[in-house]
C-alpha cells in the first residue's frame, strides 16, 4: 500500500494524522513502532524521522515526519478528495485555517501537553503528579479556552463556517484530556463545549478515537 | 493590490518573520509600530481588531486581518506565488519536504531557540539577570537539534531542498539574536549548519530587515 504510517495507537501524534486520512477516505498501514524497546531512536526508525519521534510517513517515494506537515501535505496534495481540510476554494479561508493551526501549535499544545503527561503518563511509571505544574498549565490553558470562547461564539468552527484542520489537530490530546478530572475546562465554556461535541462525534473522529489506548 | 500593513514591534523576532517574508516577495507595504511599552498589544483595540492573544505581528491585507507569524508567511507564500522569491514549492513533493522543514523549526528548534534569545539576547538589553541553568539546558537541546540539522544540510543546500524557501526564511530572526550570544559557537563548529547561516543571513531582503531595524 502505498500510504504508511509508522506509529503507535496510543500516541496524539499519530492519531492526528491517522484522522485527517480518515477524514480524506484513504487507505493506509499502520506500521506498529515499539516505543517500550525505544525502536523509535534507533535505525531503521531514525532514517524517517531524525529527532525521533513517531509518527513518520511515507507515500510512496515521499518520506515525511512531524503529524502537522503530514496533515498539510495530504490536504493539500488530495484537495479534492474526502473533506476540504484546508478549505481550499478561498486563499482567505484558507489564511484563517493556518492561524488558527498556527495557534494550536503554538499556545493550545504545550500546555494540554503538559497536563496530560502529569496526569495520564507519569502515574503510569509509579510517581505522583505534580499539582504546581498542573495548576500553573490550566491557568495558561484556562487564557487559551477564553478566547476560543469569544471565537467559537462568533463562528462555527476556529477557522469559519466550516470544519479544517484547525479544529482536527486539537482532537487527539481532547479526546484523553475529557477522559481526565479536568474536562470541566472544556465543558464550562457553552461554544467551546458544543464545538468539541460536535468534532468529537465525526465518524473519522469516533473511528481514531475508539483506537486510542492510553486511558 | 490592495495596501499591505504590517503591526509589530522591531525587537520581535516574530515580527521580523514576517517582515523578512514581505521583503523576500517584494511587496508595498507599511510598517505600523506597536507601542509595546505602553502595553498597546494588550489593549481592547487591539486584541479585537489584531489579535486576540494580544501579541505581535498582525498583519492587514485590504479587509483581511491575520495573525501568527508562520500562518501570515504562509498566506503571503500563497497568495503573491509569482510575485518575488518563490518561497514555497506547488509540487506536492517539493512543497511535502518544505512543510516538514517549517515544522522542525517550529516545533523542534524554536521553542529551544527562543529560551536561549530570551536569556541571553533580551534580558540582559532589559537588565534582567540571566539563568545560567536555562541557558545550560537549551544550548544541549539545541547542539542536538543542530546535529540532525548537520546531516540534513550535507545532503541539501537548504532546509527544504534545493532552494530557499520559508523553511530557512523561519530561523532567520532568532540566528539574527543567537549569533550575537555564546551561542553562535554551536553553528560554527558545524560546517554544512555554518555555511547555511552565511548564506541565508547575506540575502538583500534580510540585510533590508535589519535595516529597518536599525532605524527604529
Amino acid at each position: 500500500m502505498a500510504i504508511k504510517v509508522h506509529g503507535a495507537l496510543f500516541s496524539t501524534c499519530t492519531a492526528r494524522v491517522l484522522i485527517c486520512l480518515c477524514e480524506k477516505g484513504l487507505d493506509y498501514e499502520l506500521l506498529p513502532i515499539d516505543m517500550v524497546a525505544g525502536a523509535h531512536k534507533q535505525q531503521p526508525f531514525r532514517s524517517l524521522n531524525p529527532f525521533g519521534e513517531i509518527p513518520a510517513f511515507e507515500d510512496g517515494e515521499v518520506s515525511l515526519f512531524e503529524s502537522r506537515a503530514i496533515n498539510r501535505y495530504l490536504a493539500r496534495k488530495h484537495k479534492d478528495i474526502g473533506t476540504d481540510l484546508l478549505l481550499s476554494n478561498s486563499f482567505t479561508q484558507s489564511a484563517l485555517v493556518e492561524t488558527w493551526m498556527e495557534v494550536e501549535a503554538h499556545k493550545f499544545d504545550s500546555p494540554s501537553s503538559v497536563i496530560l503527561r502529569q496526569i495520564i503518563v507519569i502515574p503510569k511509571y509509579g510517581k505522583a503528579p505534580d499539582q504546581q505544574v498542573i495548576e500553573t498549565e490550566m491557568e495558561k490553558l484556562g487564557k487559551v479556552l477564553d478566547v476560543y470562547e469569544e471565537r467559537l461564539s462568533k463562528s462555527k468552527y476556529l477557522a469559519g463556517e466550516n470544519y479544517s484542520l484547525a479544529d482536527l489537530h486539537h482532537i487527539p490530546p481532547l479526546v484523553y484530556f475529557m477522559k481526565t478530572s479536568k474536562a470541566n475546562a472544556i465543558t464550562s465554556r457553552p461554544h467551546v463545549s458544543a464545538w468539541w461535541n460536535d468534532i468529537s462525534l465525526r465518524p473519522a473522529t469516533v473511528k481514531i478515537s475508539a483506537t486510542m489506548s492510553l486511558l | 493590490m490592495a495596501a499591505i500593513k504590517v503591526h509589530g514591534s522591531p525587537l520581535s523576532t516574530n515580527t521580523l518573520r514576517v517582515l523578512a517574508t514581505v521583503y523576500e516577495k517584494e511587496l508595498d507595504h507599511e510598517f505600523v509600530l506597536v507601542d509595546m511599552s505602553a502595553g498597546e498589544h494588550k489593549k481592547e483595540h487591539f486584541l479585537s481588531t489584531h489579535n486576540p492573544f494580544g501579541q505581535v505581528p498582525a498583519l492587514e491585507h485590504g479587509d483581511l486581518k491575520h495573525f501568527e507569524s508562520r500562518a501570515i508567511t504562509k498566506y503571503a507564500a500563497y497568495e503573491f506565488a509569482n510575485k518575488g522569491t518563490q518561497l514555497i514549492h506547488q509540487d506536492s513533493k517539493k512543497m511535502a519536504i518544505t512543510l516538514v522543514g517549517m515544522e522542525v523549526e517550529a516545533q523542534q528548534y524554536d521553542p529551544v531557540a527562543s529560551k536561549l534569545v530570551w536569556e541571553l539576547g533580551i534580558k540582559p538589553l532589559v537588565g534582567m539577570v540571566t539563568d545560567k541553568a536555562i541557558v545550560e539546558e537549551n544550548e544541549a537541546k539545541l547542539a542536538k537539534v543542530l546535529d540532525v540539522y548537520e546531516s540534513r544540510l550535507a545532503q541539501s543546500k537548504y532546509l527544504g531542498g534545493d532552494c530557499f524557501t520559508l523553511a530557512d526564511l523561519h530561523h532567520l530572526p532568532t540566528l539574527h539574536y543567537l549569533f550575537g550570544t555564546q551561542v553562535k559557537k554551536l553553528f560554527d563548529s558545524r560546517p554544512h549548519v555554518s555555511a547555511w547561516v552565511a548564506d541565508i543571513t547575506a540575502r538583500p531582503a534580510w540585510l533590508k530587515v535589519l535595516a529597518l531595524q536599525s532605524q527604529q
